[in-house]
């Protein structure tokens, strides 16, 4: 009896080789417990060794693996077969994203826009190691624990319909971590996250919510995105209709 | 999609309601007679759809509210289908309030 | 807390309380302008409408929801890939809400 298989159609695109990307299908066993992951690492290993994508810890913390799965974006480690078994699964790289090859994407704008909302504590003034720990309560660390979880794998990025219009929009892992620093109590700097405020910032968004919808860590960044948005009007009106007011 | 047409039809039927309104300046008659006139049956259709619409904008923007505005109470959080129907709630108090006021002064 | 010179806030800012206005109190207007008053479950004589406190409600009622109109489709006709004509919108959008608010004061005044 011969053993089942499913069909994996995966995006190819070699540069210098390929004018465009082209789809390649290849069937590949299927197994009750693997992951579209384990089907790629079954293709490179015995079938095309040609293909090439990101991957590390195949569990779900490093971020490495996201692909679009059957147009969905998804970490291919998170993907059951079973889930997809008869049917074939489309594997394409992240959209919104220029592909480098295969099913690599050029991830530079996503790391230049964390860079830029200062993701550090921000101190007016450093406290010397001799001081001691800065103290937290659990209570704090709850106000901004869960967007700590972000892994960058930039799934929010393939899913939001503002960033596909607009690659200048800061995008909602950005923001997401901007707003982790600016609700930690230890940090200072929230003046110098501007960046997070401007057209491009939290402005650029509507509140489609994919971001949240697609996240495998349960960060939420739509909510991190509209809460910075009544925070920031909150302080407009402020400084609007009390200029003489602490900054 | 939906949520952009739904403030579309928000925003037409205050128009209507405003126009309405507008009647009283050109005297009682007017404003009687127009109001007749919402009684046909595409006014009718316009305002059931208008309804809908306004239904949807309401329960979505509870719970868009609820993502939003995190509620604490004590040390625990409360759940966000706990802060929509808080919400529902205070959306059903609210109606009942304008309808009774309208009832009282209407004349 | 931004680097550029943004007057964004103000415009979330009322397209926010539009929402809110609307969430909360347009559904049982539409029914007693829609359904109650024409087809004859209540009558009214339009006194009301001359109380000064009421026509305060009414400005509220109709202006705020205007300029939450006025936020989203600003930015749907924007996402809908007329990002080139950005500013003429911008005066279209807001710029109705604002001659919205201006016809409605001058006829609440008039009543």
């Amino acid at each position: 009896m011969a053993e089942p298989t499913i069909t994996l159609n995966v995006t190819r695109y070699r540069p210098g080789q390929d004018q465009v990307p082209t789809m390649q299908a290849y069937a590949v066993p299927y197994k009750e417990d693997w992951v579209v992951l384990d089907a790629l690492n079954h293709i490179k290993d015995q079938m095309d060794g040609t293909l090439s994508y990101r991957w590390s810890c195949r569990m779900g913390v490093c971020g490495s693996c996201g692909m679009m799965v059957n147009g969905t974006p998804k970490l291919t480690c998170a993907a059951f077969l079973r889930d997809y078994y008869p049917g074939e699964i489309r594997v394409e790289p992240l959209v919104n994203f220029p592909i480098i090859r295969d099913l690599v994407i050029d991830m530079s704008d996503f790391l230049d826009k964390l860079k830029s909302v200062k993701p550090w504590i921000i101190r007016k003034e450093e406290k010397p190691v001799a001081r001691g720990e800065y103290l937290q309560t659990p209570a704090e660390l709850e106000a901004f624990h869960q967007f700590t979880q972000c892994i960058n794998c930039m799934l929010c990025y393939a899913a939001c319909p503002v960033y596909g219009l607009e690659p200048k929009f800061l995008g909602p892992a950005a923001i997401a971590l901007g707003y982790r620093y600016n609700m930690d109590s230890r940090d200072q700097g929230k003046e110098q996250r501007a960046v997070i405020g401007n057209h491009d910032g939290i402005w650029d968004c509507t509140f489609v919510g994919e971001c949240s919808v697609v996240c495998p860590k349960d960060v939420d960044p739509a909510a991190a995105i509209q809460r910075s948005k009544v925070d920031t009007t909150k302080n407009w009106f402020k400084s609007m209709l009390m200029p003489w007011g602490e900054r | 999609m939906l949520r952009e047409l739904s403030s579309v039809f928000i925003a037409l039927f205050l128009v209507v309601y405003l126009v309405q309104i507008y009647q009283l300046t050109k005297g009682p008659d007017a404003y009687i007679a127009f109001t007749q006139k919402l009684s046909s049956p595409g006014w009718i259709l316009f305002h059931v759809v208008v309804l809908l619409f306004a239904l949807y904008h309401s329960v979505t923007w509870f719970q868009s509210s609820a993502v939003v505005l995190p509620v604490r109470l004590g040390d625990r959080l409360v759940s966000r289908q706990t802060v929509t129907a808080l919400h529902i709630v205070a959306w059903v108090i609210i109606s009942l309030a304008v309808l009774i006021l309208f009832l009282a002064l209407k004349g | 807390m931004t680097t550029e010179k943004t007057t964004e806030p103000l415009w979330w800012g009322l397209f926010s309380a539009g929402g809110v206005v609307a969430a909360f109190l347009v559904p049982i207007h539409i029914v007693l302008v829609g359904f109650a008053l024409p087809l004859g479950w209540i009558s009214d004589s339009g006194a009301l409408y001359r109380i000064w406190w009421v026509k305060l409600y009414l400005f509220i009622l109709i202006v705020l929801p205007l300029y939450h109109w006025g936020h989203r489709h600003y930015f749907a006709l924007n996402h809908m890939g007329l990002k080139s004509m950005s500013k003429l919108l911008a005066v279209l959008c807001y710029g109705g809400a604002i001659i919205g608010t201006a016809v409605t004061a001058w006829i609440l005044l008039k009543v």
